[in-house]
């Protein structure tokens, strides 16, 4: 039987981007994150055009229906699940780049666009496209942009709030307003692209995004170093930035990870090794680079690390695949894999390592944890079966545990993977009473029938 | 692991659970699943087509359900996403025992008449009535036994199809297949090595000089051939929609017949087959006490022929030349169930002439999947159509694979979309230089 929904669908956009069988909406139950209820939605719709995108939205305010704005469906706290069925809105066919301008070092594009095809397009001109979550050739840049993520270049090049300018956006009562641009500087009225960056499809749906390149670095030099104590790695952490040297990419792995990659990919790690950091500096000169490597190699030392340094492009690849694994080793070992990223100041990361080791250990759980040692943003990563009532109660536990230990040292819930529906509960830990009220007041200023993404990141009234 | 007292997962679908559990929805098989880079919809990407398995065991989804094995069938079973899942699941298995347990369920006339469904394209029409001759494989399996002796080539349809629509190119069926061209064996003075040529029904039927120059390149480096006249189609073509009984039958049958030879490895000039061996007849054959073992035992003494020619034999370097620009496609199961990728460049790279020019994503999908060209010819073409963009980015004159159902692809598509390269099995130039060693001399 043909949902309600659908003919009015169809009228907007067509036959051909409305989708409603059993199978397709199965589809669009899941996005990447673990341990979270499956809800299919009522029907998923693919605007090509903001007009379109507008008219979806007059129409979901008169059926009184949700919207679940969606990209590619790989965040990591539940963005896109349609929790209240309703209209799943994909932007998987607005993927056009609309323009590459090489004088202004800006890109626009439409949401859809994956990161990694928008960068594949602006090499030929010697730039890049920083921000570089795991998911590069996955996510969308609306997605992205919406999760506001970072990934392994954080430290040193900033994540995706530092490179979108300017957007076209739709709102929750069908208008569409556009801000920011091409200018470097711009002060006009509110930053709204901050406000819209990173909140999670709750406020508006981007339907077109300007964001900052910059010239691609000509040289890099990739080291890792083993560490026999925690101690050890996290001085190295902190003395690597007193030396003024700012890597690309300052990784790091806890013993669980080490040895569960070894046994993973016999890379040849040291699993008597406490710690392993992943460092990669770069720059527009070789001897640039080289004195920075030199300044790391010396801190490295001095903290009794073991250092290896890639000499080819082939030895690189060999030094980035135990980081690259680190995921994928951990996940093989059981069947869900709920992927922290609770984020400290830099000078606690290895009293968080030290946290999350215990929190592990106490509550009897396969925990490894690695991470962006640069930036504070660290993945406790726990293991479990989800078939295990008891173990899976265990690990909400530890979760939990996790984000109090976060919070203790200063830092916070969520480094880059968001809120959505998994860290929801745990808001008021970190922003207060007054700043739950503050999140709701900005979400009812601009969607006060929640509208947007109902059941993510802002607590419903009543439901707190 | 199956082990003889369990089921396989082709006998009993709820051991695929073990496979689903291990799919985190990370979505990384979006960046290198062919159907979802032309679909553009989450239905046509592996993670999809596992959440809906997993609805199939939990009773939400029902496996005959047309929606369900309509995309069951929208999928090429090309292996790419398997290659670049952070947990290695073997989507494969799932696919392959999902349809099994659709054939298990509603039997293989329905099943026929399902992907006929599939054709919806009035165009697709004449395509699809040829292909009705793909699916003669099925037609063999009331007749057990006589199908493992004399199986017909699920591919033979194509016979008398060559222009059947104004555009699309087929090889010429050959007039003698290349079995009845040679004799069982091939001996060589001081044979270094004795090794059985699974000649495949596609290098038989429709490339037999391309099974001829393998022929010709392992004696031309001292090893004795045979080429098993019983031999019989790997059973891929029957595996991938769902007739395991058949299958097994055809793994059976081959064991049986290569053992028998006594040759001490098996070698293979087409990814599907060498994958069948490597992998496919363990998996079947896994809960067979007998055959299982032997399936086990000759995985590990099956080689591609460019395997066996850099790492076994460490093959004589060609001094004729072959004047040409080429560029070499990745055969998806030859890259992603055999992992051979490195070997063809191998060889390329050691002919006098040959300019190597690496094509962008030179192992992304082609869109061949064995049948789906022919049931989703649209999707297929779409597929096809980005392989050739980036065949004519290199400017070669010869685009070159390791497996003849991609050359049949490539040939249609590159006559579609492409400046007129030649397509050629890697084999084939490296016996052409072998040649032209004797012709200079
Ligand atoms: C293996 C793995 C590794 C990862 N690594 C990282 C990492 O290193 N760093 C990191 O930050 N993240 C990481 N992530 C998380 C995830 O990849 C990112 O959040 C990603 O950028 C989301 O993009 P997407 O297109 O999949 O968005 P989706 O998941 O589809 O959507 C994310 C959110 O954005 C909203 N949304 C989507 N499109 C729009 C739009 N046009 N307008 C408004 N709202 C919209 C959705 O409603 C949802 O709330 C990882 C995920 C996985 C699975
Ligand atoms: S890459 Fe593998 S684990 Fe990830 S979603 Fe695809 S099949 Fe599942
Ligand atoms: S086997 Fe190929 S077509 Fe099928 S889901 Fe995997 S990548 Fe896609």
């Amino acid at each position: 039987m043909l949902p309600p929904l659908v003919p009015g669908l169809e009228e907007i956009v067509g036959k051909e981007n409305v989708l409603w069988n059993a199978v397709d909406l199965t589809a669009y139950s899941y996005d990447a994150t673990a341990d979270q209820p499956r809800q299919t939605p009522d029907v998923v719709v693919f605007p090509t055009t903001a007009e379109a995108v507008q008219k979806i939205v007059h129409f979901a305010r008169e059926q009184k229906t949700p919207l679940y704005p969606r990209g590619s469906g790989t965040n990591l706290s539940g963005g896109t699940i349609p929790l209240r069925k309703g209209i799943v809105i994909s932007f998987q066919k607005m993927n056009k780049i609309l323009e590459i301008d090489a004088e202004n070092l800006t890109a626009t594009v439409q949401p859809g666009v994956v990161i990694a095809d928008l960068n594949a397009a602006v090499a030929p001109f010697g730039l890049i496209y920083p921000p570089d979550p795991g998911t590069v050739s996955t996510a969308t840049m609306g997605g992205s942009a919406a999760e506001n993520s970072g990934g392994l270049r954080g430290l040193k090049y900033g994540v995706t709030k530092h490179y979108v300018m300017g957007m076209e956006v739709v709102l929750a009562n069908g208008s569409a307003v556009r801000f920011g641009g091409k200018t470097v500087k711009n002060v006009t009225a509110y930053d709204f692209s901050s406000l819209f960056v990173g909140s999670e499809g709750t406020l508006g749906m981007m339907t077109e995004l300007t964001v900052k390149l910059i010239p691609a670095p000509k040289a890099h030099r990739t080291m890792t170093a083993v560490f026999k104590t925690l101690e050890d790695a996290g001085n190295t952490v902190a003395g690597i930035i007193k030396a003024k040297v700012i890597p690309a990419t300052l990784e790091i792995m806890d013993q669980m990870t080490i040895r569960t990659v070894e046994n993973f990919s016999k890379a040849g790690l040291p699993t008597d090794a406490r710690a392993l950091l992943l460092i990669e500096v770069d720059g527009m000169s070789e001897d640039l680079v080289a004195r920075e490597a030199e300044a790391v190699a010396g801190v490295v030392n001095a903290n009794h690390g073991e250092l290896k340094t890639a000499a080819t492009d082939a030895e690189r690849n060999q030094l980035w695949a135990a980081r690259r694994s680190a995921l994928p080793a951990l996940a093989s070992l059981n069947n869900t894999v709920v992927l922290e990223d609770a984020t400290v100041p830099r000078s606690r990361i290895t009293d968080m390592l030290v946290a999350c080791e215990a929190i592990g250990k106490k509550h009897g759980l396969t925990l490894g944890t690695f991470g962006h040692a640069g930036d504070g943003n660290l993945h406790p990563t726990i293991l479990c079966d989800k078939n295990n009532a008891d173990e899976m109660a265990r690990m909400h536990r530890a979760v939990e545990e996790i984000f109090d230990a976060a919070l203790g040292f200063g830092g916070t819930l969520s480094g880059e993977h968001g809120i959505g529906i998994a860290k929801m509960k745990f808001l008021g830990n970190e922003l207060g009473q007054s700043g739950l009220e503050l999140l709701r007041s900005v979400k009812e200023a601009l969607d006060p029938d929640y509208l947007l993404n109902p059941g993510k990141m802002v607590p419903t009234k009543g439901n707190a | 692991m199956s082990t003889p007292e369990s089921p396989t997962a082709y006998d009993e679908l709820s051991q695929i659970r073990q496979e689903t559990d291990r799919c985190m929805k990370c979505g990384n098989c979006m960046a290198v699943c062919p159907v979802y880079a032309t679909e553009k919809v989450e239905a046509g990407v592996t993670r999809a087509k596992i959440a809906v398995a997993e609805a199939v065991l939990s009773g939400d989804l029902a496996l005959d359900d047309p929606k369900v094995y309509r995309m069951l069938f929208d999928c090429l079973v090309c292996k790419s996403c398997a290659a670049n899942c952070p947990t290695r699941v073997n989507f494969g298995r799932i696919m392959l025992a999902l349809r099994a347990a659709l054939v298990r369920k509603n039997g293989l006339p329905w099943l026929k008449k399902a992907i006929f469904s599939t054709l919806r394209h009035p165009r697709l029409f004449d395509v699809g009535m040829k292909a009705g001759a793909v699916f003669n494989g099925l037609a063999f399996r009331g007749v057990k036994a006589k199908a493992a002796i004399a199986p017909r080539s699920p591919f033979a349809w194509a016979g008398g199809t060559i222009g059947f629509d104004g555009e699309r190119l087929f090889p010429e069926l050959a007039v003698k297949p290349l079995r009845d061209r040679v004799p069982e064996v091939i001996s060589v003075p001081d044979a270094k090595f004795k090794v059985a040529f699974f000649t495949g029904d596609s290098l038989n039927y429709f490339y037999p000089d391309a099974g001829a120059d393998v022929i010709e390149v392992l004696t031309a480096n001292g090893v004795e051939v045979h080429i098993p006249k019983g031999q019989s189609c790997c059973g891929i073509p029957v595996l991938v929609h769902g007739d395991v009984e058949t299958a097994r039958a055809l793994a059976r049958n081959n064991l049986d017949v290569f053992e028998k030879c006594g040759a001490e490895y098996i070698i293979t000039g087409c990814g599907s087959c060498g994958g069948a061996w490597q992998h496919d007849f363990k998996e079947v054959l896994a809960d067979d006490p007998v055959y299982g073992p032997k399936a086990a035992y000759w995985a590990e003494r099956t080689y591609d022929i460019s395997t066996f020619l850099t790492e076994v034999v460490h093959f004589r370097k060609p001094t004729g030349r072959v004047e040409a620009s080429v560029t070499y496609h990745d055969s998806c199961h030859l890259k992603k169930s055999m992992g051979v990728f490195r070997e063809p460049r191998e060889i390329l790279g050691s002919i006098p002439g040959i300019t190597f020019k690496e094509m962008a994503k030179p192992d992304a999908c082609c869109g061949s999947g064995g049948s789906y060209v022919l049931t989703h010819y649209e999707t297929a073409s779409s597929i096809g159509k980005r392989k050739v963009e980036d065949i004519n980015r290199t400017g070669a004159e010869i685009v070159s694979t390791g497996c003849p159902a991609c050359m049949m692809q490539l040939l249609d598509n590159v006559n579609r979309f492409g400046t007129g390269q030649q397509t050629r099995h890697y084999i084939s130039l490296l016996a052409e230089a072998y040649r032209n060693e004797k012709a200079a001399s």
